[in-house]
Order: structure tokens, then C-alpha cells, then sequence
């Protein structure tokens, strides 16, 4: 996890490495956190203070982050967050839609409820205000550079308006949203989040254009339509965030165009990338259960296959839940094809796929 | 001799013991299906208070110079020390928890409050342990290597001092268990690997040096003039943990009625008999909430050899309906009051001081197998720590 703010100076890092040798094998942590369940970084913990409705079906969440977060996420980026339901813990990833700022000690993320998701569902509206979560540190690259580009164009399809909300929020607060266009698609009008506050900021910034487009009506912005709603799109910096056909779409246009460098997509599910891998025998600790996995098989899927309780979060390479060491062979990074296979090096069984026999250290 | 030999279970018919073991699957299942936010809140419950109770234990030793205060200290960390070595650290390292998806509760990475490393005790115990529970040869848990617990174990001059033994295994039982996955027999033959050896030493030292630090040098310094009051408090405190842990444990398969069982009737075992050898070779003790919770529940030890990765919590429901089955089917439940269960099994230890012609036959003899300490590449597949059958196995 991140290194804390507390352990900034080397004092602080002795009286840590001292409270340690106290409280071992737990760490001090465990001890604070029966005080105040935020003092602890062993995970890094929030505290949910409120939830506000957005729509129907999606709700802000204001958390308060305990030790250990240090406010310096760039918009546009997401984070993830442990929720217990019925004893359980799920974690999922959501954009920050709030500017990164300390003085208001909180962070937030919007959430849509999705209608298969129950866990979305439970933060829209199950989640009490007062409830303690678990939060991964902010990643991800769907960030804007510091200064802007003079021009700049988003194109937003659902709940793909968090990360852009984030950066557009921060953009105002600097007084440096110049000229950008959103193009903003929701299914119909009640759907559409932070609409009052985008029109409001239309109102405000003469160079900021906000295209409302409702898919209900006007059908799913296709590629093709660029040139009608925003005719000077060729000359802008574009960052995208939706459902996958529309970004498959997008990126397919820019490529053919060899405007690709010039398109920033956040993407919500799984992309993989060179999937022929060799498979091989996965070995799940010493004298563990043995599987054979094809190329395309994770880790973490065969060893849920093989009867192994294993540790997983996002399913998506991005909360580091899954981590466990390699003990012998090599394995593959699905999302970017990249081998690993140093002795004990810490694989994500989530993205990672066998390249031949190899054995995980549990 | 096979399996179905076991005196036990001669009555049964092949299809009877399948049948046994579709009941207990059944169970398990009922419990895996139902786990839910009520376990969590037992578990998380039990380590708050066990946090609560050491933190205590140790700030009251600050005064241990005051002998109220040493006593009341002692007491406090002492039991700290049990609720987490039983009831947590050993359920938890099993995976009793895991299903919470929570790391902080979680098999992977629990650290206990002893001097054994977990990496090892989970292949010590839940590995060769849980998968070969009685049987000798393969199971180093019969008397830890230290004491004959067996008629089927060779007599020499050695065991004449079991007595002794036995109360220094009692007394500095964490120290047993600290060196028991190093596998003392292996070394002595020459055929552990010293690769391993080596690591496994420095993992025993990092901890032992961790453990130590604490209880006997921050401790009893921040105590101040009270340094070696609380010294000894501390020590006191451990113990007692081990003269606990090593009462609750040996109460789990020495008693009267408990069988151990040979190589042979490993051959073919169907996940049905396995599941029958566990409940033939463990044995309950009969008390209180509060003493099965201070023994980690092991008071159903027969429940959690069946079930070793489900909630410790659910063990109490699930003895009512293995007894029920047990009954049914005419197969021995080996159960007593703590004293009553302890009291054979120390009698065991004491007879088999002698060699077999001095003493009477113990109550559930079985014919002398080899007795050769096995290596992992060695021993079949089987169950797996956690609970399912390993491919091999099943294949």
C-alpha cells in the first residue's frame, strides 16, 4: 500500500519500527484501530459520511479517509473500495468524481447502480453514513496534464462522467477550463449525472460547450456524427469514458484516421491482450492441489477451480488483493502481455495466465 | 489390512459408508451456503477482545512490582495468549475465515502469537496433520516425536523417561511445536534437505527473536524497576498458554477409544472412509461455552477433523447432527468431560513408558506397520489443508 504520511520522517519510522516490536506478531495498528477504526494503514480505511442522491439509480458517497491517504490523486482517477455485506468483503473500482483537495479531508466517488450489480446497488442505497469501508490508493492514467491542453474535447457515455466530472471540477476550481467540449450521452434526461451542475458550468466558462444527447431518442453517438457535433474535434485532445462498443468505436476511428495518440480512453472492464499463452500445471503451495489451466485461464480462476481459498478483489489487475508469491515457473500479464517469473515475485492471479508449469507460494 | 477392516467399521456395508459420507458433504454445504454476516461478527467479536484483554494484561504488568497487579496481569496476558493461539490463530491459519475475502482475517498472511512460524504450522499441521491424522508413520503429531503414544511404536530404554518428557513437552510446549515441520527425524537420518533446513531455521529465528524481544527484554524495560516482576509475568503467562494449548491438543486424539491407524488402510481410501478415519481417530471433550471457546472449539475436535476450514463457531450445531449420524450407524463417538479425557490420555502416556509385556492392552490396539517418517514426494495425495481433495486424488 502507500507509504503513510506518518512514517515521513525517520523519527517517526523508528517510533513505528519500536511500536511494531511492541505489538508483534499484529502490528500497532490493530491495537489503534480498536480506538478509532481510521487509525490504521495495515488497509487503508474510510469512513462513509454521506451519501447524496445524484438520479433514480446513482448516489455520491463522501469518505472520509483514514491514516495512511494523502490527497494528491490527479482527476481523473479511480480508486478502490472494500465493502462488507453479510460478512463478506467485495471491492470494486469507481473514478473520484471530487478534486483532489485536503482541506476537505473527504474524498468521493459517484456510484450507478447497475441492474445485475448488487454491490452497486448497495451503495446507492443500502450504504449508512457512518460506515467504515476499505479504500485502495488512487491509479490509473485518464488524467489531464498540468497545464491543459488548449483544446479539448470529452466524449461521455453513462457513468463514464466520474473521472470527467473530477478533472472538469478541478479545471474550474483553477480557472483553467479553456476550451472543451463534452459530448455527455445518458439514456434519457432523469439519467443523466450532474446535469444541472454541467449546465451551470456551461453558463459560467464561455469555452466550455456541453452537448446533451440522449440515447433513448437521439441512438448512440456514432463516430461518423463527430464532425456535426464538434467540428473542430481533429484539432483536439480527446479523453473518452464509457461503455466498451462506444470506446471500440472511437478508438477504431482515431486509429484509422493516426489520430490515436491524441485519444485518452478509461476503460471499466478487463482488456486483455495476447492471450495465446501456453497454459501449463499450476501448483497451489507446498503440496497443494495441482491443475492443469489452458493459456487463457487466471490464476485466481483456476485455483477458485481447484478448491482454493484465494484472496481476490477487483478481478481486474488494479486493487492488489490477489497478490501472492511465485514460488517457481513463469506466468503472463494478460492485460499486457508482459512475463513474469522472478522466484518469489509477486503476481496478480487475477490478470496472470500459467506460461508453462508453475507454482504459487500460499 | 484394508480399511474396511478397522474393527469400527466392519458392520458397515460399502454403501453405508457412502452413504455416511453424503450426510457429512450434505453438511458441510448447509454450513458453506449459510455463512454469513453472524460468523463474521463472532470472529471479529472474539479478536476485539482478545485485543482488549492482552492490551490490558500488558499495561496492568506495568505494575507487576505490586503483586495484585502481576497476578491480575498474568492472568489477562495469559489468556490473551490462549484465545489467540486456539480460538484465532489456529482457525483462521485453517481457513476457517477466508470466505470473508477479508485480508486482515485471512489464512495467507495470519502471524500468531508463538514461536512457530505460520508458513510451517500450516504444512505441519494442516497438511501432514489434518490429511494423515493417526496414522504412524505419517502423522508427527503422535507425541510430537518426543513421547511413544502407540503400542504399535517401538519400545527402547528412551521412553522410560516419559514421565518427565511428557511434563517438559507440557510446560515448553510452543518450543515442541516451533521445531516440529523441521521434521527432527528426517534430520537425524540425514535426509532433510539442507536448503530447506536453512530456511526453515532462519524463519524459526526471525520469529523466536520477534516473540522473545517482546516478552522478556521491551517489556519487562518500559516496566522499569519492575523489570523482572514482569519478566517473570511474562514467562508465567506463556506458560500457562502451554500447558493449555498442549492439554487441549493431546485431549484431541489420545484419549481412550481413539484410534491410530496403519499405512495399509491408507490404500484406496475413498473421501467416505477418510472422512470415517477422522472421526475414529479424534475425541471430544464435553464443557461450557467458555471452555470451548478458550480451547478454540476444540473441544469438537472430531467436527473439525471432518470439517477443518469451516467456522469454529458452527461446530457446536454440527456435533449435533455427526452424533446423530454416529448413532445411526452404530460407529463410536469418543467423548467425556476435559478431566476424564485427559486423564486416559496421561495414563496412555505413562503406560507406554513400558515395554508393551509390562502393561495391559490399550483399548483400541492395532497390528504393527512400518513406521518410517515419510517425505512429502513420498506420501499420496490427498485432502488439501483447505479442505477439498486435491486433483490427483479426485482424478
Amino acid at each position: 500500500m502507500t507509504s503513510a504520511p506518518i512514517e515521513r520522517t525517520s523519527a517517526l519510522r523508528r517510533i513505528r519500527h519500536l511500536g511494531k516490536a511492541l505489538t508483534t506478531p499484529l502490528s500497532p495498528d490493530d491495537y489503534l484501530a480498536l480506538v478509532n477504526p481510521l487509525w490504521s494503514q495495515r488497509e487503508l480505511r474510510g469512513r462513509v459520511e454521506k451519501v447524496v442522491p445524484e438520479t433514480e439509480n446513482a448516489a455520491t458517497l463522501v469518505i472520509r479517509p483514514g491514516w495512511g491517504w494523502r490527497f494528491d490523486h490527479s482527476p481523473g482517477q479511480y480508486i478502490g473500495i472494500g465493502v462488507e455485506l453479510d460478512g463478506r468483503f467485495h471491492w470494486r473500482s469507481y473514478s473520484l468524481s471530487s478534486t483532489p483537495l485536503v482541506e476537505g479531508k473527504t474524498v468521493s466517488i459517484t456510484v450507478k447502480a447497475m441492474p445485475e450489480g448488487f454491490l452497486s446497488d448497495h451503495l446507492v442505497n443500502g450504504l449508512e453514513p457512518g460506515t467504515i469501508v476499505r479504500l485502495a490508493s488512487p491509479q490509473g492514467d485518464f488524467v489531464i496534464p498540468d497545464p491543459p491542453p488548449d483544446k479539448m474535447l470529452f466524449l461521455v457515455g453513462g457513468s463514464g462522467i466520474t473521472p470527467v466530472m473530477s478533472i472538469l471540477r478541478t479545471l474550474d476550481r483553477r480557472g483553467t477550463l479553456a476550451d472543451a467540449t463534452l459530448i455527455y450521452s445518458a439514456r434519457f434526461e432523469e439519467d443523466m449525472m450532474f446535469l444541472h451542475e454541467l449546465r451551470e458550468l456551461a453558463g459560467r466558462h464561455e469555452g466550455f460547450t456541453f452537448h446533451e444527447r440522449f440515447t433513448d431518442v437521439d441512438g448512440i453517438l456514432t463516430p461518423e456524427q463527430l464532425d456535426d457535433v464538434c467540428h473542430d474535434w481533429m484539432d483536439r485532445e480527446t479523453w473518452a469514458c464509457g461503455p466498451a462498443p462506444m470506446l471500440d468505436a472511437f478508438t477504431d476511428h482515431f486509429q484509422r484516421l493516426g489520430r490515436e495518440d491524441h485519444l485518452h480512453v478509461e476503460r471499466f472492464t478487463l482488456a486483455t491482450a495476447g492471450t495465446e499463452g501456453a497454459g501449463g500445471t499450476v501448483t497451489f503451495g507446498d503440496g497443494g492441489p495441482t491443475v492443469e489451466v489452458d493459456g487463457a485461464t487466471t490464476l485466481l480462476e483456476a485455483g477458485e477451480k481447484a478448491g482454493v481459498n484465494m484472496l481476490f478483489g477487483c478481478r481486474m489487475g488494479i486493487c492488489h488483493t490477489c497478490d501472492v508469491p511465485l514460488a517457481a515457473g513463469r506466468v503472463r500479464d494478460l492485460r499486457s502481455g508482459d512475463e513474469h517469473g522472478e522466484p518469489n515475485e509477486y503476481v496478480q492471479t487475477c490478470i496472470s495466465v500459467a506460461v508453462g508449469d508453475c507454482t504459487l507460494a500460499l | 489390512m484394508a480399511f474396511a477392516d478397522v474393527r469400527e467399521y466392519t458392520h458397515l456395508t460399502d454403501e453405508e459408508v457412502e452413504a455416511i459420507g453424503r450426510e457429512l458433504d450434505e453438511i458441510r454445504a448447509q454450513v458453506e451456503a449459510d455463512r454469513g454476516q453472524a460468523d463474521r461478527d463472532y470472529v471479529t467479536r472474539v479478536i476485539t477482545l482478545q485485543r482488549r484483554l492482552a492490551a490490558a494484561g500488558r499495561i496492568t504488568l506495568f505494575a507487576s512490582m505490586f503483586p495484585p497487579a502481576w497476578l491480575l496481569g498474568t492472568v489477562m496476558l495469559g489468556s490473551a495468549k490462549i484465545l489467540e493461539n486456539m480460538e484465532i490463530g489456529h482457525n483462521t491459519m485453517h481457513g476457517q475465515w477466508d470466505w470473508m475475502n477479508d485480508p486482515e482475517i485471512h489464512s495467507s498472511n495470519w502471524e500468531w502469537d508463538t514461536t512457530q512460524p505460520a508458513e510451517q504450522w500450516k504444512h505441519s499441521h494442516n497438511y501432514i496433520h489434518h490429511q494423515f491424522t493417526n496414522v504412524l508413520g505419517h502423522d508427527n503429531d503422535i507425541g510430537y516425536g518426543i513421547l511413544r503414544m502407540s503400542r504399535d511404536q517401538k519400545w527402547t530404554p528412551y521412553n522410560l523417561g516419559q514421565p518427565v518428557y511428557n511434563a517438559l513437552l507440557a510446560l515448553f510446549f510452543e518450543w515442541g511445536v516451533a521445531l516440529h515441520d523441521l521434521d527432527i527425524e528426517a534430520i537425524r537420518k540425514g535426509k532433510k534437505d539442507p536448503k530447506l533446513l536453512k530456511k526453515q531455521l532462519k524463519q524459526i529465528g526471525d520469529k523466536v527473536g520477534k516473540q522473545a524481544f517482546k516478552d522478556y527484554l521491551m517489556y519487562p524495560a518500559l516496566s522499569g524497576p519492575g523489570f523482572f516482576h514482569t519478566l517473570s509475568a511474562n514467562f508465567t503467562a506463556n506458560i500457562m498458554r502451554n500447558v493449555w494449548s498442549y492439554m487441549i491438543i493431546f485431549c484431541g486424539h489420545f484419549p481412550d477409544g481413539a484410534v491410530h491407524f496403519s499405512e495399509e488402510e491408507l490404500e484406496d481410501e475413498t473421501r467416505a472412509e477418510w472422512y470415517l478415519r477422522q472421526m475414529l481417530g479424534s475425541a471430544n471433550f464435553e464443557g461450557g461455552k467458555l471452555l470451548h471457546l478458550m480451547s478454540g472449539q476444540l473441544g469438537y475436535q472430531i467436527e473439525h477433523h471432518l470439517f477443518p476450514d469451516l467456522p469454529s463457531n458452527r461446530y457446536a450445531d454440527i456435533a449435533v447432527k455427526v452424533k446423530d449420524i454416529c448413532r445411526r450407524y452404530d460407529i463410536p463417538y469418543t467423548t467425556g468431560p476435559l478431566h476424564k479425557q485427559y486423564g486416559q490420555t496421561l495414563r496412555t502416556i505413562m503406560k507406554l513408558s513400558l515395554p508393551n509385556r509390562r502393561t495391559t492392552d490399550n483399548p483400541a490396539p492395532l497390528a504393527p506397520r512400518k513406521r518410517r517418517r515419510l517425505q512429502d514426494s513420498e506420501r499420496p495425495t490427498r485432502r488439501t489443508e483447505l479442505g477439498k481433495w486435491s486433483a490427483a486424488a479426485s482424478a
